[in-house]
């Protein structure tokens, strides 16, 4: 029987006397059916924990995008026309640029905050992406993606995709030197598709690269399009997260079948609109007090030049990585050629990725059969296949970074810019199975450390001498609520596969498929610790007792083990006892 | 796996039962109303603070100069330094103090919601697929294949106009990127000011960044290029001259497109398109600053590293009759990235 609480310990509070809140809410309800709507969601439950909060700021730092996006609109002026800078920026007085370039530094030099703003829409980008990022990374180690959330994770990876093009798009606008280089790069990705590349470059561009039309058809991309699309998905986003009901840790009274925590109205609704300000108020800062995407240096677009150490934003940064990396392999073949080098890395790789993001929840569901609902999550511990997944993701990542910037790393260390390259060619390949092995025995090593907790309780730092001289540690046992919360976890079963008289008559194709899903499963959990069963605890608990006896005789003495737990004050006694 | 395909949620109740939600242990502000009291100013003085951030922004706004040196004051200028700080402190007072108010303030008392199953029940499942039924059976689409495929056609066809439309996006690429604006006799000018080079203008070891002497009108000419056209041809069309000693020249027919042992090569990588220019005068060797590939201009601007997958064409050269530089004729063959009918 569960002792969960099964009450909702609080009441609405009752108006003691009509007010004019009341008047107004009723004057809406009349046309807008409010109450129905609203009445269970003014005090729904959301429970706390700090990840919960890497998805807040990506949702704030959209919002802030808005705002100062909107702020640049009423000066930026998206147009190739070429015009000749007049403004107080010294350095390029005079020279002809595009309206686009000429008009981003007007907005730095001429309108005030117009530089604060353009900074801060800059560096809430980069938080807007990294946010999502990592948000998702929380929701992949805690398995939340799990039944029924897989939609919800399929629109987040979505939500990735879209604002790493709306960055590109927005970094592309100013029309500068480097962003002209990006734009540059972009069309010659373009080109390396096959049959279509040169006409979908001239489709894009308006004929040449540059063109004069990329600019404005980026900017509709960028500031209606796909913001458009970037809205509707968050609030598809937000909506199966209230439906759901936010998943939560496991622990005292928390089961697959409740949500405990605080209430959206108040707590929820100052913190989450507290942590608003405070990301709002981060980014203020950051984009009044450093320097970033500062394009007046860069000066206006020209193509036949460019500057050494040219980096695209972080994000970019494993695309171009695998560009870096990638061997000149090319194909001239019956009067065409098929460029590998850039189709690979630039068009194939990054789609690739996608489906295997967006597909995994689908995988991981087929391995283990499991159909049921989880709200409960995992730590990463407890999955560690999953975890061991990620982190050799993450070191993939981390590579094709690096490799990125193999250019920045041979000259700010001194190295060999060849030998980087050729060390990542191999890296790629090697580096990110041992971070498999490496992390799938590290989580497994951690279960095991905390079967011995539960086993043998946590060590005291106490170290214990016997009669006869000899050492040990003493252990104490956990409390009944951390014990029981390194317990709620399900017991991982490995998937045998159809076999014996069962596999009469089922097709060989799905047979094949049948064994595959076993072998999978066997490679998914088979090393897996399980947590204790009841009789080991019981013999853990037995154990524990016949130390305690050992120890009786000590019992209430300032050695007993007990100073640092607080069970028994020892301020009055000494260590060892006056002769 | 029987025991999944209910598709409820799991109970886990084993080895250890559920304790049950741990009692609520009062803060401070729940017993200490002095503390409350306190944690009330705090809360207040935040939301004070703000507003005179607030204020302070707008005198900023007024007071500091903006202009032409960003790197005034702390690499920035005075302006977007004071906004910034006076903007950050206005919204992370109210920040915190909204926080401070939710964790000293507010009740901290953990409520409990029961979860649903994401599913309808079993009724709303049956209703919504009866529906469904009675309507598909009204329109008729199961008796009547003639509507139904008369329609998907229709709505198959409509996708025709959709991308038809957008053809005027952009001309068909011809044989555009298969020349440059080079042509037979075209003088090969410095990229910065249009001056025309002698060979003996350039030492052995010296790289010059040139352009096809058609994008420098020569006095009250009318420009030939000009704006976009500008930036598409030269796109194409810029070049490095690179002058080496003639015996380090390994291949014979790129050494006789040269003039004195300079060659001039596209400055257009045959990657992606960036312009290269990082220049090794020992070994010949010319590094693409985007993605670095590497070119051996003794070897004919073959691929020495990088990911680039052909040698960067090579422009030939001869002298006119006052001595200066010029093309012989276009590159003889497209430069920049790849594509499919490059061949």
């Amino acid at each position: 029987m569960s002792t969960a609480a099964n009450t909702n310990g609080t009441t609405p509070a009752a108006a003691a006397k009509p007010n004019p809140a009341a008047a107004v809410a009723t004057w809406a309800d009349e046309r807008l059916g409010i109450a129905t709507a609203t009445k269970k969601q003014i005090r729904k439950v959301f429970p706390d924990h700090w990840s919960f909060m890497l998805g807040e700021i990506a949702l704030w730092s959209f919002v802030i995008l808005l705002l100062t996006g909107v702020f640049l609109t009423l000066w930026f002026k998206p147009s190739m026309g070429e015009v000749v800078y007049n403004g107080s920026y010294d350095q390029l007085r005079g020279i002809p640029m595009s309206e686009a370039y000429e008009s981003t530094l007007h907005i730095s030099f001429d309108v005030r905050a117009g530089l604060l703003m353009r900074q801060m829409h800059h560096w809430a980008a980069m938080l807007f992406i990294a946010a999502m990022l990592v948000h998702m990374m929380r929701v992949f180690l805690t398995g939340a993606f799990r039944k029924p959330r897989e939609l919800n994770w399929v629109i987040g990876g979505v939500l990735i995709l879209l604002g790493i093009l709306e960055g590109f798009a927005g970094y592309s606008l100013p029309d500068d030197l480097l962003s002209g280089t990006g734009l540059r790069i972009a069309d010659g990705l373009v080109k390396a598709t096959p049959v279509l590349g040169s006409y979908m470059s001239f489709f894009m561009f308006g004929g040449e690269f540059p063109g004069d039309v990329i600019i404005p058809r980026l900017y509709i991309a960028h500031v209606l399009l796909i913001p458009g699309l970037l809205l509707a998905l968050i609030a598809a986003h937000m909506l199966l997260l209230v439906y759901h009901k936010h998943t939560q840790w496991p622990g005292p009274g928390r089961t697959e079948e409740n949500v405990v925590g605080y209430p959206m109205m108040p707590v929820y609704a100052a913190k989450a609109g507290g942590f608003f300000f405070i990301v709002f108020g981060t980014v203020a800062l950051m984009g009044g007090l450093m320097t970033i995407n500062p394009v007046w240096r860069f000066g206006p677009y020209n193509p036949s030049e460019v500057t050494a150490g040219s980096q695209p934003d972080w994000y970019m940064g494993i695309a171009e990585g695998l560009l870096r990396i990638m061997p000149g392999w090319e194909t001239h073949i019956f009067g065409i050629t098929l460029s590998w080098n850039i189709f690979l890395p630039g068009q194939v790789a990054p789609i690739a990725l996608l489906m295997v993001v967006l597909a995994y929840p689908f995988i991981e569901q087929w391995v283990t059969g499991d159909k049921r609902e989880h709200h409960l999550l995992q730590r990463p511990r407890n999955a560690p296949t999953r975890t061991a997944f990620l982190a050799a993701m993450i070191s993939v990542y981390g590579l094709l970074w690096a490799a990125g910037g193999n250019d920045i790393l041979a000259t700010q260390f001194h190295l060999d810019l060849n030998t980087i390259t050729y060390f990542m060619r191999g890296a790629i390949f090697v580096i990110p199975p041992l971070v498999f092995i490496l992390t799938k025995r590290w989580c497994i090593s951690l279960q095991r450390h905390d079967n011995d907790m539960l086993l043998h309780g946590y060590e005291s730092g106490v170290i214990m001498r016997d009669a006869v001289g000899g050492y040990s540690e003493k252990h104490l046992p956990l409390s009944p609520d951390h014990a029981y919360t390194l317990t709620a976890r399900e017991r991982d079963e490995v998937y045998a596969g159809i076999s014996g008289p069962d596999a009469n008559g089922v097709p060989a194709k799905k047979l094949k498929l049948d064994g595959l899903r076993a072998k999978a499963s066997q490679a998914w959990f088979a090393t897996n610790v399980q947590k204790p069963t009841v009789e080991e605890l019981e013999e853990g608990h037995h154990h524990a007792e016949l130390e305690h006896e050992h120890d009786a005789p000590l019992e209430g003495h300032a050695a007993d083990g007990h100073q640092f737990d607080g069970r028994h004050d020892v301020a009055d006694e000494s260590l060892r006892p006056s002769h | 796996m029987s025991a999944h395909d209910d598709h409820t949620p799991a109970v886990i109740e084993e080895p250890i039962a559920n304790p049950g939600l741990p009692e609520h242990l009062p803060r401070p502000t729940d017993v200490d109303e002095a503390a409350a009291k306190r944690a009330e100013r705090q809360v207040a003085t935040l939301f004070g603070l703000s507003s005179v951030f607030a204020v302070l922004f707008c005198v900023a706004y007024f007071t500091l100069n903006i202009g032409d040196d960003p790197t005034v004051f702390l690499g920035l200028g005075a302006s977007t330094v004071g906004l910034g700080a006076c903007l950050g402190a206005a919204l992370m007072c109210i920040g915190i103090g909204a926080i401070q108010w939710s964790r000293k303030l507010m009740s901290d008392h953990e409520i409990v919601e029961y979860r649903h199953p994401a599913a309808s029940s079993e009724e709303d499942r049956a209703e919504a697929v009866a529906s469904l039924m009675t309507g598909i059976e009204d329109s008729g689409i199961g008796r009547r294949p003639l509507v139904r495929n008369s329609l998907l056609g229709a709505m198959g066809f409509l996708g025709l106009p959709a991308i038809v439309a957008l053809r005027d996006l952009g001309p068909l690429p011809g044989d555009k990127l298969a020349h440059t604006v080079w042509k037979k006799g075209m003088q090969v000018v410095q990229d910065v000011d249009g001056a025309r080079i002698k060979p003996s203008d350039m030492e052995v070891g010296q790289l010059v960044n040139a352009e096809p002497a058609v994008f420098f009108p020569e006095g009250d000419q009318e420009a030939e290029y000009e704006g976009t056209a500008l930036l598409q041809a030269k796109a194409k069309a810029a070049v490095i001259l690179v002058r080496m000693n003639p015996d380090d020249l390994r291949n014979k027919r790129s050494a006789n497109w040269g003039v004195e042992g300079i060659l001039c090569f596209s400055k257009i990588c045959t990657h992606v398109g960036c312009p290269i220019s990082l220049w090794e005068q020992q070994t010949h060797h010319l590094l693409c600053p985007c993605h670095q590939s590497t070119f051996d201009l003794a070897d004919a601007g073959k691929v020495v590293f990088g990911p680039a997958g052909r040698h960067l064409p090579q422009l030939p050269l001869a002298v006119d009759e006052e001595g200066y530089l010029i093309a012989t004729s276009d590159f003889h063959e497209p430069v920049g990235p790849s594509y499919w009918e490059r061949g």
